[in-house]
């Protein structure tokens, strides 16, 4: 099977904060990482790969940097990967990365699975898997956590909804995204590290995916951002101390009296 | 301290530092509590390649030696010393193989080891047969193309989850030291049972057993090296393996290390962090020094034994030593600096107390470690007032 | 490509470092420099300006015409013929958007046999409902619903389209959105119309909701967001109140499909589903274990509530990610909610800090978690959970 899997490389948001000074966000020290959706992502690739053989090419949109995380891929089990990088490329919208994206699969040799994750932790839109598989007009689901079977072109799954989840039967070539129900990452292994080191991982510009510049970057989205500013702030409240039978009481006298839980043993909620 | 480390093997110990934080952190408290041995773990374990650091790159492994497994020991063993044995002990009973192996004997076992597919045992102990392994009392006798062995040992690291055991049994009593054997026997021969799993103080995610013998039949080409030079091969081993040992030391006092300083760092009393009060600072520097102390000796040692140094068993067994004694002094100063929270299984320094300890003991206890260095430091004095 | 300086006009006052919330602009010799890979393009120090010596490159250009847009469109959401509560949270949201703009609030309703359900919306507030009913359409498949919405977004031109943000909505509208050549933003927080300029002010958490972002969609229409669930208010129902139903017949090819759903399995072991739950009790990394959220479920059935978790304890495998509250999770807005061992990072206070009562336990008293608690309890949660449960049994 040829998988292609698109990866992100995001700051890792559980250590970006505000500086409420400067309404700015504090981004020394905080390491780059692949954004955790992916790692589902390329671990489903591999795993497919070592029970049905074939190749799992991971691709990634962004500055020079990102060469780091893609390395941490192929170390991870990936065979190869593709960086997309260009100053044109900057400034892109999820409708501009979809495109940029969707160029890159376009122009690697016939593939039969992508897999991208759910969403990525900077933007959280979700919404670039989707737009992929628009541009390229091939079947997708979303939110899978699950893949039951691939027989030939067919392939079963499973996909989240709110209230469970469905059964889905699609036709290969498909985009899935997928969520972390899905599989355990692997760590990287010691000779998946050394081939890494030696790998060799192209860099694809503008030209080199023949896009329309109209469409990529800056010039290519549709959406911007005017104003940024600092979530607005929730106060703390009341604190019970003392031992846990003391305090749980305290608690539950405050919430009787808020109204917030029901008054008294015997009535139900 | 920087002890300028190569590339790769810079990668070999953040690795096992990963794998330890994401893979061994989360269950360790739970596996010594229950006294559980871990298969998730090992699994980790050889996703990240880790079993074969120290075994030729022609038998599946990565073509490192003694010091890359010690890195790697070590990192695992900062966060739990009983989850880091499936490797470190199974390094230990894959020496005999590795140092006195066939061919045929290296193409047959390592490449399983190699893989973490097959886990190890060195069966050398036995209740009588401690210190004194001269009075081992297991014997293996010849009998057409095979060895019937029996006898019983006990304490093994790993008996229980091992598929290969390295055993020392006697072929010959009447010659003594140099009446013993080194052979290899497999889980699943016949005669060869598991006994009892012992619970212990330490340790305790780590699996140690009672091996029985009972007519075990093994095949001739299962003897390791030949007739009677089975405690050369457990010498020979020992002085192999004992950096690992300092290394799991060492690991679990780095551990312990680091808690001390971060809980010293937070905790408040009389106002101020405790970690402001100078009698606090000189037993932290006290731990920490004996720690570099300790590492640089282990490093040095180990870089030795790999680049081919002769007379490595003086050095080793003081790696040992000077590492266990550390890791037993830095772990208590640990729960002493952590005071009555300390004390607490909530937090994890009383096990790396209680893994401690083990470091002291086994792989020849450091009463015997101080024996082998006072001989070997009277012989040479002795040796140069002949000339 | 990156931000435009204009040497000559710039004054070296140093204002538009401070506006930068990425730290790419630097002062040298008096002159404002920007760091290219660390700009992002996002145009917030432009404004800050005193002397319009900062410009963004040249962005694409979209319609020539967008006057021919008009009208805010819900696209709503049916199960089995039920609307979801979310799209009367946005036939609220898109009533006092149309209403801003002078025009009429319309819904867009697919599946079979929902005829019905045509009528409840316009009671809750859509002027008007386009109806696609077909067999081939009573579930939910991405094709054939992206296909048709894009079609009934050609055709009728509405200005602004809004979806909730559900497992449907995620799956769909993005596809819609690259469909119809348009900007989408989503899981919004805020939406309003500039006074100014008439556009869709598109509000949102981002980089784990450490920073709220206002976006724009200036070029492209219609402008099209989705929101979560339980974020906007709902619109009240109006029992009689008139509109209009335009029936939209299919055309050829609209329903096919290269999927096809075999079963939905309900989960009922891990539903409730949190969304929807009054009261939540969750649990975090200080749970320790996935047994120990036994304890949350006994405390949660006291009190009729469901039991929600933190992303520490998804990742290490003590509950499944559908229980997950957060930015990675789903967003929650109870009645009361516990938080039980979570520390409260942003990723987590994202996803719950809309709940009317936030009760915290932890053994932390820095936890980030009791800065926003209306109540808490410092301590042994293994030793408070208990209590409560003792104390609240019937």
């Amino acid at each position: 099977m040829n998988i292609i899997v698109c990866i992100k490389q995001v700051p890792d948001t559980t250590e970006v904060r505000i500086n409420p000074e400067t309404n700015t966000l504090v981004r020394e020290g905080v390491a780059s990482i692949i954004n955790p959706f992916d790692l589902y992502a390329l671990e489903e690739g591999v795993r497919l790969r070592e029970a049905r053989g074939g190749k799992v090419t991971v691709i990634s949109m962004g500055p020079p940097q990102v060469e780091a995380a893609l390395r941490e891929t192929i170390a991870l089990g990936a065979d190869e990967a593709v960086l997309l990088c260009d100053r044109a490329f900057a400034g892109a919208d999820t409708w501009a990365t979809s495109y940029t994206l969707a160029r890159a699969i376009s122009r690697l040799e016939h593939f039969d699975l992508v897999i991208c994750g759910k969403q990525a932790i900077d933007g959280d839109t979700a919404q670039v898997g989707p737009g992929i598989a628009t541009l390229l007009d091939i079947p997708q689901a979303a939110c899978v956590r699950k893949i039951i079977e691939i027989s030939g072109e067919a392939i079963r799954l499973e996909r989240m909804v709110e209230e469970g989840y469905e059964v889905l039967e699609g036709r290969l070539p498909m985009l899935i995204t997928v969520v972390k129900d899905i599989n355990q990452p692997r760590l990287p292994s010691l000779k998946g590290k050394l081939k890494a080191k030696k790998a060799e991982i192209p860099v694809w510009g503008a030209d080199a995916l023949e896009a329309d510049p109209e469409r990529l970057g800056l010039k290519g989205s549709a959406t911007q951002v005017v104003r940024i500013f600092s979530p607005p702030a929730r106060g703390g409240g009341e604190l019970f101390t003392g031992e846990a039978a003391e305090a749980a009481a305290g608690l539950i006298a405050a919430l009787r009296k808020a109204g917030v839980v029901s008054a008294g043993p015997g009535s139900s909620s | 301290m920087d002890y300028f480390l190569t590339e790769e093997q810079q990668m070999i110990k953040d690795l096992a530092r990963q794998v330890a934080e994401e893979r061994l952190k989360p269950v360790r408290a739970e596996a010594d509590e229950k006294a559980e041995f871990s298969w998730e773990v090992v699994k980790a374990l050889r996703e990240a390649d880790l079993f074969g650091l120290y075994l030729p790159e022609e038998y599946g492994g990565l073509g490192g030696g003694v010091f890359e497994l010690c890195l790697a020991v070590e990192e695992l063993s900062r966060v739990c010393g009983g989850l880091s044995l499936s490797l470190a002990a199974t390094a230990l009973a894959t020496f005999p193989i590795l140092l006195f192996g066939t061919d045929e004997q290296k193409k047959k076992y390592l490449p399983a080891i190699a893989t973490g597919e097959h886990l190890a045992a060195f069966a050398l102990t036995e209740p009588e047969a401690g210190s004194d392994a001269g009075s081992t009392r297991t014997t293996a006798v010849a009998d057409g193309e095979d060895f019937v062995i029996n006898g019983r040992k006990c304490f093994i690291t790993n008996g229980g989850v091992a598929d290969v055991c390295t055993v020392i049994a006697m072929t010959d009593r009447s010659k003594g030291s140099r009446g013993a054997s080194a052979f290899i026997v497999e889980k699943g021969m016949p005669g060869f049972s598991v006994g009892k799993d012992e619970d212990k103080m330490g340790i305790r995610a780590s699996s140690t057993t009672e091996l029985i013998f009972e007519d075990c039949r093994v095949p001739r080409a299962n003897l390791l090296s030949r007739e009677g030079m089975g405690f050369i091969v457990a010498m020979k081993t020992l002085d192999q393996s004992r950096p690992g040992v300092a290394s799991q030391a060492l690991g679990i006092a780095q551990g312990a290390l680091e808690a001390a300083v971060e809980y010293a760092r937070t905790r408040r009393q009389f106002g101020k962090p405790i970690a402001s009060f100078q009698g606090l600072q000189w037993i932290l520097a006290d731990m920490a020094t004996q720690v570099e102390a300790a590492r640089a000796l282990t490093y040095a040692v180990a870089r030795m034994i790999d680049a081919g140094g002769k007379n490595i068993s003086r050095p080793s067994a003081m790696t040992k030593l000077f590492a266990s004694d550390m890791a037993v002094r830095v772990t208590t100063d640990a729960v002493q600096v952590l005071g009555g929270y300390g004390y607490m299984k909530e937090y994890p320094v009383e096990k790396m107390m209680r893994d401690a300890k083990i470091t002291q003991i086994y792989e020849g206890t450091n009463q015997i470690q101080r024996d082998v260095i006072a001989a070997q430091l009277i012989k040479e004095s002795a040796s140069r007032r002949d000339k | 490509m990156s931000l435009l300086i204009y040497a000559h006009k710039c004054v070296g006052c140093g204002k538009c470092l401070k506006a930068c919330p990425f730290g790419a602009l630097a002062m040298v010799n008096r002159l404002a420099v920007v760091d290219p890979d660390a700009c992002t393009l996002c145009g917030a120090c432009i404004e800050t300006c005193p002397v319009g010596a900062l410009a963004l490159p040249e962005r694409g250009t979209g319609e020539d015409d967008l006057s021919g847009y008009r009208g805010v469109w819900v696209v709503a959401e049916q199960k089995k013929g039920v609307i979801q509560g979310v799209t009367f949270e946005l036939l609220g949201a898109g009533r006092e958007l149309a209403v801003a703009r002078g025009a009429d609030l319309s819904a867009v309703l697919i599946g079979h046999s929902v005829a019905a359900a045509a009528g409840v919306l316009i009671e809750r507030g859509a002027d008007r409902v386009y109806l696609v009913d077909d067999p081939a359409l009573g579930v939910y498949l991405d094709e054939p619903y992206s296909r048709i919405v894009a079609r009934l977004i050609r055709e009728y031109r509405p200005e602004i389209v809004l979806t909730g943000a559900t497992a449907i909505g995620r799956a769909l509208i993005p596809r819609v959105a690259v469909e119809v050549g348009t900007g989408l933003t989503a899981d919004c927080t805020g939406l309003s119309i500039a006074p100014d300029t008439g556009l869709l002010l598109q509000t949102r958490p981002a980089f784990g909701g450490n920073i709220m972002a206002t976006i724009i969609c200036e070029r492209h229409r219609p402008q099209m967001a989705t929101v979560r669930h339980k974020v906007m208010k709902e619109s009240s129902p109006e029992p009689g109140r008139r509109g209009e139903t335009v029936k939209i017949a299919l055309r050829e090819g609209e329903t096919e499909s290269r999927t096809r759903v075999l079963e939905v399995v309900e989960d009922l072991t891990s539903t409730v589903n949190i969304a929807e739950a009054d009261i939540i009790v969750s649990g975090g990394r200080g749970m320790k274990g996935p047994e120990n959220f036994a304890l949350l479920q006994e405390l949660a059935d006291i009190l009729g509530g469901a039991v929600g978790a933190s992303r520490s304890a998804v990742d290490a495998g003590w509950i499944p990610y559908s229980h997950q509250v957060g930015q990675t999770g789903k967003t929650v807005q109870p009645k009361v909610y516990f938080a039980c061992g979570i520390s409260g990072a942003i990723q987590h206070l994202v996803g719950m800090q809309s709940a009317d009562t936030i009760v915290a336990v932890n053994k932390d008293p820095d936890a980030p978690i009791f800065s926003v608690a209306d109540y808490g309890i410092v301590g042994d949660l293994f030793q408070v959970v208990p209590e409560l449960i003792r104390q609240l049994k019937p």
